[in-house]
């Protein structure tokens, strides 16, 4: 069937029966439990691709990690920590207006569903304005991967004494540079399509949907946010907190 | 057959003979590998005859003709037991007899004469501890256990000799090998099977297997006069490594004699042997392979030395016995005449079996490293 | 406990007045569809167009091995032949073959609902589909892809000048198609079965397309994030896969290998389904011991994602990885033996009949017997040294992806031919068409094996003269091959406007699908039934004709 047929159905189906047979039925699903179970089943399931995709560049770390521990020490001490932090409490808030949204589509409360859909897209255009701060650092201190990449600032781990790494193992750091942009890129992408789509819910909200116990959308994209949110979870530690330096 | 023309026919009888079925079998290993070929065919065909069988004997007997009522059978876990345990059994028998044969071709026996393979787009470099080098071709003689030490350039490759029936991948930037023995004289194919580029299908050699008298003859005809121990004599020298590595009580670096195959203790704790792996990582990469109580100063050589280089270098560290050994390459770095090693030749070579050279004629100026660069211009 | 198989009278037959053929006409009803019947006839016509494309490829590279010297095309453009060939048929014709088409059409019809569970994103599949299919031609169109499909670094990141990433982003997307396919299986078949419809009374074709479906869920996604880091290397160069740079080239063997092995049991295990469906049938038998071939789909999706290592026996990875990896590979051949033994007893007591999907049912259980057996060869560890590399490699995967899948899939389309267009092929050519491809096939890909004992390398441009006898039989039976796979593409074709009317069951075969009319309307049933009958289950099918015959009549 033809999506226009369906909307034309479906708008027959708003005027004739709104109780029984909720407009948001689609009309391949029997009943409104199963749409719902499929739609949030379907929603884990593309989480779990996503675990995987992110598991390549985990795995990726985890091997270069091993292998070259001091380059990654000591380039991870030359991230902001300040910053990391900062972005970390921004997402895990982001997180928490995520839910109050899905908790207030649930009671119908159409002001705090936009309340908190407004606050999770601020704080997460304050995570990705915070996240490009730190790339433009990086760009400054000459520590994006390739041609120009500047192995000056890379200071021994563990040494007491501030000496400079040797460059067999500054040039390592390339790598761990590599992985933070490809792990920390792929995160703001994902962060960058949920700030698109969190508009269009604030869109459609506006205009008064999933308030009407209709909420599955809302749910779906709880889901994803809190995804998108764990993953920086993992990453803030492996990437920023690597045998942290008390100086810096 | 008058009626083909003799031209083709003549095309026809030579195109038939020249086909070939069965590769030969020239190396210690290809009897076992074929057997074990055989016993998987046997298991193939009876699996086959017997899915044939089913297939074809229900068929016909259970043809709609025949058989216009179908009867209804569940299954039976008897008979769904029988054919999951006896194709079991029979892959574990293919497993173990594989994995011995994986581990009878992988893992060189100590006294293999050691060949190195340089791989690179496209063609194959051998080089002979003797200093014989050869391109996309490899002499080796028959009867002995050859062990190569294999390198790429550039991407992957793989070294392929299916008359001997092995094959290894030769991997940018680490060592592998394989070994075998050669046991019908001939020349066979050697093939690079791991796609490299654009001329992957003429990165192909060929094999010479000789008898041991050929095979001496042909070392004696084509050595480069220098050794590749005495190449990395004069890299060592060169590259400044001598200076540190100097093997006196004050030197800033490990001593390097008699190291070869000894087990070090790394700053990070780990224990490990000294093997070619090891001393091209410490070359390249020094401060990851910092032996206990050294500091890692050492600069890098990536990107400095070529391949070839530092299979000199790690031969000729393989060949350090003595930390005298190594002052007088200190000295014969000055390249003067009269430093002519005065510990002899003999003992300094004790630790180089592994490389069977010494065995050998041609070694003999390999043996006598300083007496050979003393006196020559070089 | 036995079923007489009456077969019905087709000449009464006629087409039903509404179909989901002729529920809206036009382009856009197409472009725009979320009929899952719909979507599958688009990704057959797509997927036939690709499927003859990459077998234009193989018949340039066959004709080129006709002699042992590099004579018709340069080396250049060979290797981007058979880089085409491997990417266009890996990529967009085996992984989608029978999902996206046959899957797609019948699998929400066999569990008893209406449509896949996300129809939208099923048709957003199809597009990304074409987007991908797309990008790889404008890659060849702009000059050619020369890495092979294996994509191998370094040789894919610093050494060649050819359109890799645009190759690369094709597959990525690709990738995507392929996970929304599956991500739509697994929650239709979990989420939207019937009532009464149990997952022991799902028809096998389902649980292979469940297992299969884990696989494209799982595996796919590591694909696609390989190939980003390759794009990546490529563009700024940084090392993480090259060596000189302290990367670790094997770290891409092991990240590819790991979705491209599960790959395979991709292609394979919606063909398992396919071969159930059609054995079970034309022999009117349930399928011998059900559990035993359902579980033996998992055990395989299982497994299948822990043997990827075994492409890598001969590069240098541990001696106890080489073991553990060849242990899970003898495991994993155990369930394929199985499913072959079921399906052979499943004729034993039947009542046989030799329709073509039969025929290519049968060419399928040769094929992938031999297909199968020589995976052992490959996985035993000292075999592998020899072997892997060569052309038995070549021999063994086109045994198991051509001989298998393909046999398969054409078993299928086939099979289920009637049920899309509501029409009969013409029955004596395509039994001729089946036997044509058998024979073709052999010949192409038996002559390969002896070339990859013999030694010969793949995707090598010029050989030694002694193999050229092999090779010249090889590219004989590819033109065999080739004429056995144009046959049905015409003859299908002839048949939607002249093939005789199908009816709704022409095979009495007991599946859900086979139960209303062909072609099925739009939403499939009605009423969406309930089920009260196991799976392949002749004697209610028997019952229900003749409670059909005495209440018209």
């Amino acid at each position: 069937m033809d999506s226009q047929t369906v909307a034309v159905r479906h708008e027959e189906e708003i005027a004739h029966h709104e109780g029984e047979h909720p407009h948001y039925l689609r009309h391949h699903f029997e009943t409104v439990e199963q749409q719902k179970e499929a739609s949030s089943f379907g929603m884990w399931l593309f989480l779990l691709t996503e675990i995987m995709f992110f598991g390549g560049l985990f795995m990726a770390y985890l091997l270069y990690r091993n292998w070259y521990y001091d380059a990654f020490a000591s380039a991870s001490n030359t991230l902001g920590i300040g910053l990391g932090t900062t972005n970390t409490a921004v997402l895990i808030l982001s997180s928490f207006t995520m839910a109050m949204g899905v908790y207030c589509a649930e009671k119908r409360n159409r002001r705090g569903l936009l309340l908190s859909l407004g606050c999770t897209i601020i704080l997460g255009l304050v995570f990705l304005g915070i996240k490009s701060i730190e790339y433009h650092e990086k760009y400054v201190e000459h520590h994006i991967p390739g041609a120009s990449f500047s192995i000056d600032d890379f200071v021994h781990p563990h040494d007491k004494r501030d000496i400079a790494l040797d460059p067999s193992t500054a040039q390592h750091a390339q790598i761990f540079f590599f992985l933070y942009f490809a792990m920390t890129g792929m995160h703001a992408l994902h962060m960058i399509i949920g700030v698109s789509i969190l508009f269009a819910l604030f869109y459609k909200a506006w205009h008064g949907a999933y308030t009407t116990g209709h909420t599955a959308i809302i749910d779906n994209f709880g889901l994803y946010w809190h995804f998108v949110d764990i993953v920086w979870i993992f990453l803030f530690p492996l990437l920023y907190l690597i045998s942290r330096h008390p100086l810096h | 057959m008058h009626f083909i023309s003799p031209v083709l026919w003549q095309f026809l009888v030579k195109w038939l003979t020249e086909f070939a079925l069965f590769p030969p079998e020239a190396s210690a290993i290809a009897p076992y590998m074929d057997a074990f070929y055989f016993f998987l065919l046997l298991i193939s065909l009876i699996g086959l005859v017997l899915v044939g069988l089913m297939v074809g004997v229900f068929s016909i007997m259970f043809r709609k003709e025949k058989s216009p009522q179908a009867t209804q059978i569940e299954g039976s876990t008897l008979l769904e037991a029988t054919w999951t345990i006896i194709p079991l059994a029979l892959f574990m028998v293919c497993f173990v007899w594989g994995a011995l044969l994986y581990f009878r071709i992988y893992n060189p026996p100590t006294n293999a004469m050691n060949i190195y393979i340089v791989g690179k787009q496209w063609m194959w470099k051998a080089e002979h501890p003797g200093g014989q080098h050869e391109i996309d071709a490899l002499h080796i003689p028959v009867g002995r256990d050859v062990q190569l030490t294999m390198i790429s350039q550039d991407v992957f490759h793989s070294f392929s000799i299916p008359a001997f029936r092995v094959k290894r991948e030769v991997i940018p930037g680490r060592y592998s090998t394989v070994w075998f023995r050669a046991t019908q004289p001939g020349t066979y194919h050697l093939f690079c099977t791991q796609y490299c580029g654009t001329l992957h299908s003429a990165m192909i050699g060929d094999i010479v297997a000789m008898s041991p008298e050929d095979f001496r003859k042909w070392t004696a005809e084509s050595t480069s006069g220098q050794s590749l121990a005495q190449n990395g004599e004069r890299l060592f020298a060169s590259m400044g490594c001598v200076s540190c590595h100097s093997a006196t009580a004050g030197a800033r670096g490990p001593n390097l004699a008699g190291l070869y195959g000894t087990k070090e203790m790394l700053a990070d704790g780990k224990t490990i042997t000294v093997d070619d792996e090891f001393l091209r990582g410490c070359i390249l990469n020094p401060t990851t392979h910092v032996v206990m109580g050294y500091v890692p100063i050492m600069p890098t050589f990536q990107g400095q030395i070529s391949e070839e280089g530092l299979i000199d270098l790690v031969e000729y560290i393989k060949s350090l016995d003595t930390a005298d050994r190594i002052r007088q390459t200190l000295n014969d770095s000055d390249y003067s005449p009269n430093q002519v090693g005065p510990t002899g030749p003999a003992p300094n070579y004790r630790s180089r079996q592994l490389t069977g050279a010494d065995q050998l004629p041609d070694a003999k100026p390999d043996t006598s490293t300083s007496k050979g660069m003393g006196p020559s211009p070089q | 406990m036995s079923t007489i198989v009456r077969l019905p009278n087709q000449q009464d037959a006629t087409l039903p007045k509404r179909s989901y053929l002729n529920q809206e006409y036009g382009l856009k009803s197409w472009l725009l569809t979320g009929d899952h019947k719909r979507i599958a006839i688009l990704y057959l016509i797509s997927i036939t167009f690709f499927f003859f494309l990459g077998g234009a490829f193989a018949g340039l590279i066959r004709l080129e091995l006709l002699t042992p010297m590099p004579d018709l095309v340069s080396s250049d453009t060979y290797n981007k032949l058979f880089t085409a060939h491997g990417i266009i048929m890996v990529f967009l014709f085996l992984v989608p073959s029978v999902p996206a088409t046959i899957g797609n059409f019948v699998l929400p019809i066999m569990v008893g609902a209406r449509d896949l569970a996300f129809p939208k994103v099923n048709l957003l599949s199809w597009y990304l589909y074409i987007l991908a299919g797309g990008i790889i031609l404008s890659a060849l169109i702009l000059g050619g892809v020369d890495t092979g499909w294996t994509f191998t670094t370094p040789l894919s990141t610093h050494y060649l000048n050819t359109h890799v990433i645009t190759a690369a982003m094709g597959v990525f997307v690709a990738g995507f198609s392929s996970i929304f396919t599956g991500l739509n299986f697994i929650v239709t078949t979990h989420r939207m079965r019937a009532p009464g419809m149990t997952w022991f009374r799902l028809p096998l074709f389902v649980w292979s397309h469940y297992a299969a479906s884990v696989l494209m869920v799982l595996g796919t996604p590591v694909l696609a994030i390989t190939l980003v880091l390759v794009a990546l290397e490529r563009v700024f160069g940084i090392g993480v896969f090259d060596p000189t740079k302290g990367g670790d080239p094997l770290l891409f063997q092991h990240l590819f290998w790991f979705y491209s092995h599960p790959a395979v049991y991709i292609m394979i295990l919606p063909g398992f389904g396919v071969i159930s469906e059609v054995v079970s049938t034309f022999s009117r038998k349930r399928v011998f011991g059900y559990t035993a071939v359902a579980f033996s789909s998992i055990a395989i999706a299982v497994f299948g994602f822990f043997v990827w290592a075994h492409h890598m026996f001969i590069m240098g990875v541990s001696n106890y990885s080489a073991l553990v990896f060849s242990l899970l590979t003898m495991l994993v051949a155990v369930p394929s033996a199985i499913k072959i033994f079921n399906w052979s007893a499943t004729l034993y007591k039947g009542s046989i009949t030799f329709e073509t999907p039969m025929l290519y049912a049968f060419g399928f259980m040769g094929l992938f017997t031999i297909g199968g057996l020589t995976g052992v060869f490959l996985g035993s560890l000292g075999m592998d040294i020899h072997l892997t590399e060569t052309y038995f490699i070549v021999a063994h995967f086109h045994f198991v992806m051509v001989g298998g899948m393909l046999m398969s899939y054409l078993a299928g389309v086939h099979f289920w031919w009637p049920k899309m267009t509501g029409r009969m092929y013409p029955e004596s050519l395509s039994k001729l068409a089946a036997v044509t491809t058998f024979i073709g096939f052999i010949l192409t890909f038996f002559p390969q094996f002896i070339l990859g004992y013999l030694g010969m390398p793949r995707r090598y441009h010029a050989y030694p003269p002694e193999f050229q006898v092999l090779n010249v039989l090889s590219t004989a039976g590819a033109s065999v091959l080739g004429i056995g796979y144009l046959l049905p593409m015409i003859y299908m074709t002839w048949s939607l406007k002249y093939g005789a009317i199908a009816g709704s069951n022409p095979w009495q075969a007991t599946g859900l699908e086979w139960q209303i009319q062909s072609p099925p309307p739009t939403e499939n049933f009605l009423e969406i039934p309930v089920v009260d009958y196991e799976a392949y289950d002749y004697e209610w099918l028997a019952n229900k004709t003749q409670h059909e015959v005495t209440t018209v009549g």
